[in-house]
């Protein structure tokens, strides 16, 4: 079965995000750009289920700027088949990258759809379930565990009281959570492979989507900052000082 | 029209976070409704009928919806927001799960977690793990749209809306409920817990973790870690507060043994007091925090504990 895995590129997750002063956005200019950490982890995946033979090809795929190539030919270092880049310099929101990715996996014949759980820059964590939806799919999400059994997924996902494990109906839309798998290290052989890689170059409108935005941004400010506080000597000078300057205890 | 909320729970409790969302969304104008969606799930009506501002609670209660999956909750909210202008839930795993499902069967952007309602459809969202905050203006029609907890005050329990029982939608039949492991605890919760005490990778051992575990005790506090220390194998994935797990604003926030990377401050700097005991005077924890201890964690944890028995906690 063919594996599609959309890969995002982003501010390095080293990198603390700066506010512009003028208030109209995140400066970017730069600053060291990487692979979303959660699409590594989607990567890997997809090329442990081609190695194990489960999957037949691992096609890559990004939205963005030119540069997004880079983020591409990383993927195809990890052991990607081939990548498909949809340029465009406009913001795009995430229902418009699902609405892509939806193209995508009809024209490729993905049976699985594997995404980061939330990109680092804007956190949204929306892309894979809106995805499921417009393909009418089964979703799942926060995944810690895949195991791909007939026609069916086991899936492990990471919820906010422990574990839960469900089945889904392929094909399917997975997202994965940080404890999915480590992911390699392209070796410079592979790296020097992904060069001869195809990537295919597209554009939005090449699929027919309007990615015009729904979501106005009016302003981007900084966030309150904390203060340093104070360095307390002892135990017993921090457990007085919470109960009688800060009265929490 | 008016503002459909869609409750989390447990088919037995309604989550603390509901209470704060109904307050996100009387900021909105107009009605506010309740959904309880679930199996046997009656007293989560009754407890969601006493929030404040809300005027009516609609119950699905059906095997379908007994472990709230995305597909089959999203199918049942979007048949019913021909009558809505807003649908809001918490920022939780289960929220997480189906509101973009519903944004996207909509045909509308999701706004995740904000912190504020600035207009009925202008709102205040953290972006870059917390390190910007952004001001976002919504052109579509119907508003979708999860709530960060944290930020907004639990409406008090004098109400009695109505009861309504609904019809369950469609089963689509795409995924299905094999099992639970979930963390059992007698301890508060994380999300909602007033002290939260955490240890990072500086712990060195799920065993270790003990040490943490006693001070909770003496404070009735919640036990978190840092990603580290759940990649470990210390601490469940249940446990981790950061950009990419539960994002905390108790009273007093206390960080051991965890170095305060960007990724674990967007979780808990919204704290109202944090002190941080590491042994590396240079840990950018110590930036944040209100008190800091330059310390051993083998030694200040048994002390901790010990100074805290003499408070007669
Ligand atoms: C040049 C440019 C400028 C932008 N400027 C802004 C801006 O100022 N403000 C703003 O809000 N947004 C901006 N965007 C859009 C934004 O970066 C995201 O693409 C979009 O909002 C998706 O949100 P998310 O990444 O948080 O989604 P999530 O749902 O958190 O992402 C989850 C997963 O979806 C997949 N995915 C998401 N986006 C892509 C993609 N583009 N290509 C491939 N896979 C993807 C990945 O697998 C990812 O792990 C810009 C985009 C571009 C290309
Ligand atoms: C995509 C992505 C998402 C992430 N999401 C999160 C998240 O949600 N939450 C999160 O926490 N992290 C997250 N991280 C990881 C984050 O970047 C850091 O790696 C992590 O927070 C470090 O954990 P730590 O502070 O416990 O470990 P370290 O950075 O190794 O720090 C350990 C600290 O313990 C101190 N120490 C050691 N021994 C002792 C002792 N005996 N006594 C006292 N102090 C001692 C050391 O001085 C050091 O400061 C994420 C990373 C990525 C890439």
């Amino acid at each position: 079965m063919k594996v599609l895995v959309p890969v995002k590129r982003v501010i390095d997750y080293n990198v603390k995000a700066r506010v512009k002063a003028d208030g109209s956005g995140v400066d970017l200019a730069n600053v060291k750009m990487s692979m979303n950490p959660f699409d590594e982890i989607s990567v890997e995946q997809a090329v442990r289920m081609k190695e194990a033979g489960t999957a037949t090809e691992v096609i890559i795929a990004s939205i963005g700027p030119a540069a997004a190539q880079e983020t591409i030919r990383t993927a195809l270092a990890m052991g990607g088949d081939r990548g498909i880049l949809v340029k465009t310099d406009q913001t795009v929101e995430p229902l418009a990258v699902a609405k892509i990715l939806k193209a995508i996996t009809e024209q490729e014949g993905a049976d699985i759809v594997i995404l980061g759980k939330q990109a680092i820059d804007d956190d949204s964590n929306q892309t894979g379930q809106m995805l499921a939806a417009l393909l009418g799919r089964s979703q799942a999400t926060f995944a810690s565990e895949v195991k791909i059994d007939g026609d069916k997924a086991e899936v492990t996902r990471e919820v906010d009281g422990g574990l839960q494990t469900i089945r889904v109906q392929l094909p399917t839309v997975i997202t994965v959570d940080l404890r999915l798998n480590e992911p390699r290290y392209a070796s410079l052989p592979n790296i020097m492979k992904a060069r001869k890689k195809p990537i295919d170059e597209k554009t939005p409108e090449d699929f027919g989507v309007d990615i015009t935005p729904r979501l106005k941004v009016l302003k981007t400010t900084e966030p309150p900052t904390r203060a340093a506080g104070v360095k307390v000597e002892s135990v017993q000078e921090l457990v007085a000082k919470l109960r009688n300057e800060a009265g929490v205890i | 029209m008016g503002t459909l909320v869609v409750a989390d729970h447990d088919n037995t409790n309604l989550s603390d976070a509901t209470a704060k969302v109904v307050s996100a969304a009387k900021q909105l104008g107009g009605d506010v409704h309740i959904l309880v969606a679930g199996q046997n799930c009656g007293s989560v009506a009754d407890a969601s009928a006493k929030l404040d501002g809300v005027t009516k609670v609609l119950l699905a209660d059906d095997a379908i919806y007994s472990a709230r999956l995305a597909e089959n909750v999203a199918e049942l909210v979007v048949g019913l927001m021909g009558d809505y202008d807003a649908v809001l839930s918490s920022a939780t795993t289960m929220s997480k799960n189906f509101m973009p499902r519903v944004a996207a069967l909509m045909d509308v952007a999701q706004i995740s977690e904000i912190v504020k309602v600035e207009a009925p459809d202008t709102f205040v969202r953290p972006i870059y793990a917390g390190n910007a905050m952004q001001t976002v203006q919504s052109s579509d029609a119907k508003k979708v749209i999860t709530v960060r907890t944290t930020t907004f005050q639990a409406v008090g329990q004098g109400g009695s809306a109505a009861v309504e029982k609904i019809a369950a939608a469609k089963d689509p039949g795409l995924s299905e409920y094999v099992g639970d492991r979930l963390s059992e605890s007698a301890r508060p919760q994380l999300t909602s817990a007033k002290i939260i005490i955490s240890g990072g990778r500086g712990m060195q051992s799920g065993d270790n973790f003990k040490l943490v575990e006693a001070v909770a005790d003496k404070l009735k506090a919640a036990v978190g870690a840092s990603r580290a220390a759940v990649d470990a194998g210390y601490a469940a994935n249940d446990m981790q507060v950061g950009q990419t797990g539960k994002v905390v604003a108790p009273e007093l926030y206390i960080a051991v043994g965890i170095s305060g990377a960007i990724q674990h401050l967007a979780g808990m700097k919204d704290s109202k007091v944090i002190v941080a005991i590491n042994k590396d005077e240079e840990a950018p924890i110590f930036q944040v925090s209100d008190y800091g201890l330059v310390a051993d964690l083998f030694k200040a944890l048994p002390e901790l504990e010990a100074e805290l028995t003499k408070l007669g906690l």
